[in-house]
C-alpha cells in the first residue's frame, strides 16, 4: 500500500468516528454553560411555576408544560394523518397517484419552519381567532396545527418503511384464507408493523418537541401552566421558544444565560432518549433496505 | 402448530366488501387532508409574492427600515452560509459515509457511530444554536460570524449527508468491488475509480437535501451568525450576516408596519431556493435511475 493511500485510509477512519465526537462535544458544551445554573438557582425554584427572569424567577415548569401541550396535541393531528397517508402510499395507492403523493410529502418536509410560522401568523391564527371567537389567534392550538405539518413527513416516511418491512407472505396468507385487502391491512399488516409505527410516532414527537421557529411565531409566548382543555386556545410558551427568544438579550455568564442552557440540556437529553430508543428499528430497516432496493 | 384463523370483527356491521370501500375512502380522504394544506400554502405564497419579485427586489439593499428596497444582503448571506456549510460538511460527510459503507466492520464501535448519527439527526435545531454559541462563538472566539454559523449548520447537516452517502455506496453491487480488486486495484483505488462514480448521483442527492435543510434553518444561526440588519454586504467569514430565514422572522414579527408584499416576496424567494434544490435533487435521482445498468 502506498503511504499516501495509508494516510487517506486513516483520515477516512477518523472522519467515520467524527459523529461520536460531535455528540460528546454538544453534551460537554451544554453542560459547561448550563450546569452552573444548578448552583445559582435552587432546584425547588427551578422546578417552580413562575418564569419571570426580570425578577429572577426561573421556574421552568410552565415551559415544560407548554412544550408538552403543544407537542402532544400536535401528535393527535399528525398520527392519524401521517399513518393514514403511509397506508395509502404503501398499500393502496395506484403507482401514478404514488408518484404525485411521494414528492408532495417531500415538499412538505422541505418547507422551512419559519415559512410555516409566517403562514401561521398571516392566515392560520387570524382564521382561528374569528372561527373560535378568541381574543387572540396566537394560541397553543395554532402551534400544534403547524407542528403537525412539520411532524407528518417524518411520520409518513418511517411508517412507510415499517409497512414495507412486513413480509409479502403475510399478505399472501391473509388473501389465501379469503380476507379482503382492507381486512389484511387492518388485521395483519398494521399489527405486524406496530413496532415500526410506534417508532414513527415517537420520532414525530421528537420533531415536534424540538421545533422552534414556527412555534415561537404563533403561540403567543406567554409562560402559563396547563389548566384544562381551555389552555389549548390560550397563549403558551415552549422550552425551545424560550431559548430562541431570550438568548439574544442575555449577558453571557449571567444566571439567566445559564438557565437557558440548562433548558437546552433537558431538550438534548429528551431528544437523545427518544432517538436512541427508536434507533434499533431504524438501523435494522436501513440495513435491510440497503440490500434490496435502490 | 398452525394458529387458528380468527375472522376480524365486522366493521360497523358492514359486509366485508363495503367495509373495504368505506375504509379505503377514509384513507384516501386522510391523504388528501395531509397533502392539500401544503400545496395550498405553496400556491398561496406564489400567488401573493410573485407581484413583488423584480430585479430591484433581488438586487438592491433594504431601505426605510427594511420597509422598501430589496433583500440583496439576505440572499447573499444565505448563499455564503450555504457555501460555508458545504465546505465543511461535504468532505467530512462523504468520508464518514465511505467509512461506514466500505471499511467499518459490524462491531460495538460501529454501532456507537450509528447511534451517534441518529442522535445528531434528532438534536433540536435551537440546541445546535446553543452549542454553536458555546463552542464556536465563545470558546473558539469566532464571534457572531458566517464562520460560526456555517460550522454549526455543518454539524447539523452531517447526519443527512452521511446516511445518504452510505446508502448510495451500499447500493452499488458487491461484484463491482470484486472486479476492482481482481484487476489488481487496491481497496482505495477500487472505491475511488469504481464505487464512487457509480454512487455519485445518490451522494449528490444527499448533499443537496442536506444543504436544503441548512438553508432553511433559522434557530441554529440565531445566536451564531445572523444579524438583524447590515448596511453593506459581509466582506469576510468573520462578519455577521443577514440570511433569508432570519430575515423572514424579523420582518414578520419585529418590524411594525411591514408591507405585506415585501413579506410574501421574501418568503417566495426562500421557498424558491429550497424547492428549487429539492427539484434538482429529484431530477438527479430519476435520471440516474433511468441510466443505471445494474
Amino acid at each position: 500500500m502506498k503511504s499516501s493511500e495509508r494516510i487517506l485510509t486513516h483520515a477516512i477512519r477518523i472522519a467515520g468516528s467524527s459523529s461520536i465526537l460531535f455528540v460528546l462535544l454538544i453534551f460537554v458544551f451544554l453542560v459547561r454553560e448550563g450546569l452552573p445554573a444548578l448552583g445559582e438557582v435552587s432546584l425547588s425554584d427551578l422546578f417552580s411555576t413562575r418564569w419571570y427572569p426580570i425578577e429572577d424567577l426561573y421556574g421552568i415548569l410552565p415551559l415544560i408544560s407548554g412544550s408538552l401541550v403543544v407537542t402532544l396535541s400536535s401528535i393527535l393531528f399528525a398520527l392519524p394523518l401521517g399513518v393514514g397517508t403511509a397506508i395509502y402510499i404503501g398499500e393502496i395507492a395506484p403507482p401514478k397517484v404514488k408518484e404525485i403523493l411521494k414528492p408532495a410529502v417531500e415538499i412538505m418536509a422541505g418547507i422551512p419552519s419559519v415559512v410555516l410560522g409566517f403562514i401561521g401568523i398571516q392566515a392560520l391564527s387570524p382564521f382561528l381567532r374569528v372561527f373560535l371567537n378568541l381574543p387572540t389567534g396566537l394560541t397553543a392550538l395554532s402551534g400544534s396545527v403547524l407542528l403537525a405539518l412539520i411532524a407528518i413527513p417524518s411520520i409518513v416516511s418511517i411508517a412507510e418503511d415499517a409497512l414495507y418491512a412486513v413480509p409479502g407472505s403475510y399478505r399472501d396468507a391473509a388473501y389465501a384464507v379469503g380476507a379482503t385487502q382492507w381486512q389484511t391491512i387492518w388485521g395483519v399488516v398494521l399489527p405486524a408493523a406496530r413496532s415500526g409505527l410506534l417508532t414513527a410516532v415517537m420520532l414525530g414527537v421528537g420533531r415536534s418537541l424540538g421545533e422552534t421557529m414556527a412555534v415561537m411565531m404563533v403561540t403567543g409566548n406567554a409562560p402559563t401552566l396547563f389548566a384544562g382543555l381551555d389552555s389549548l386556545i390560550m397563549p403558551v410558551r415552549t422550552m425551545t421558544a424560550t431559548i430562541a427568544s431570550e438568548m439574544g438579550e442575555v449577558a453571557s455568564g449571567s444566571v439567566h444565560y445559564h438557565v437557558l442552557f440548562f433548558i437546552g440540556i433537558l431538550l438534548f437529553i429528551i431528544s437523545l432518549i427518544i432517538n436512541v430508543s427508536s434507533s434499533s428499528f431504524r438501523v435494522k430497516s436501513k440495513q435491510e433496505k440497503g440490500q434490496v432496493t435502490s | 402448530m398452525i394458529p387458528e384463523f380468527q375472522p376480524s370483527k365486522p366493521f360497523l356491521a358492514l359486509s366485508r366488501q363495503n367495509a373495504q370501500k368505506v375504509g379505503f375512502m377514509g384513507i384516501r380522504l386522510i391523504s388528501l387532508i395531509t397533502v392539500l394544506p401544503i400545496l395550498g400554502i405553496v400556491i398561496y405564497i406564489v400567488f401573493k409574492g410573485l407581484g413583488t419579485i423584480n430585479w430591484e427586489f433581488l438586487s438592491a439593499m433594504p431601505r426605510d427600515g427594511m420597509r422598501a428596497g430589496g433583500i440583496l444582503p439576505a440572499i447573499v448571506g444565505t448563499f455564503y452560509l450555504m457555501i460555508g456549510t458545504a465546505l465543511f460538511s461535504i468532505p467530512l460527510g462523504i468520508a464518514a459515509g465511505i467509512y461506514l459503507a466500505e471499511y467499518a466492520s459490524d462491531n460495538l464501535w460501529t454501532r456507537g457511530i450509528r447511534i451517534a448519527i441518529i442522535s445528531l439527526g434528532g438534536v433540536p435545531s435551537v440546541v445546535y444554536g446553543l452549542f454553536g454559541l458555546g463552542l464556536f462563538v465563545l470558546f473558539f472566539k469566532f464571534g457572531i460570524s458566517i464562520l460560526s454559523a456555517s460550522l454549526t449548520l455543518s454539524i447539523m447537516t452531517l447526519p443527512v449527508i452521511i446516511s445518504t452517502c452510505e446508502e448510495a455506496l451500499r447500493s452499488v453491487p458487491y461484484r463491482f468491488r470484486v472486479v476492482g480488486i481482481s484487476l489488481g486495484g487496491t481497496q482505495w483505488q477500487t472505491i475511488r475509480r469504481v464505487i464512487l462514480p457509480q454512487a455519485l448521483p445518490g451522494i449528490l442527492t444527499g448533499i443537496i437535501l442536506g444543504l436544503e435543510r441548512a438553508v432553511g434553518e433559522t434557530a441554529p444561526i440565531l445566536f451564531t451568525g445572523a444579524t438583524f440588519f447590515l448596511p453593506h454586504l459581509p466582506s469576510s467569514p468573520m462578519d455577521a450576516t443577514m440570511a433569508l430565514p432570519y430575515h423572514i422572522y424579523v420582518i414578520s414579527t419585529q418590524v411594525p408596519g411591514m408591507p405585506a408584499g415585501i413579506q410574501y416576496g421574501t418568503v417566495l424567494v426562500l421557498l424558491a431556493f429550497v424547492l428549487g434544490m429539492n427539484l434538482i435533487a429529484s431530477l438527479i435521482r430519476s435520471r440516474a435511475r433511468a441510466r443505471r445498468q445494474w
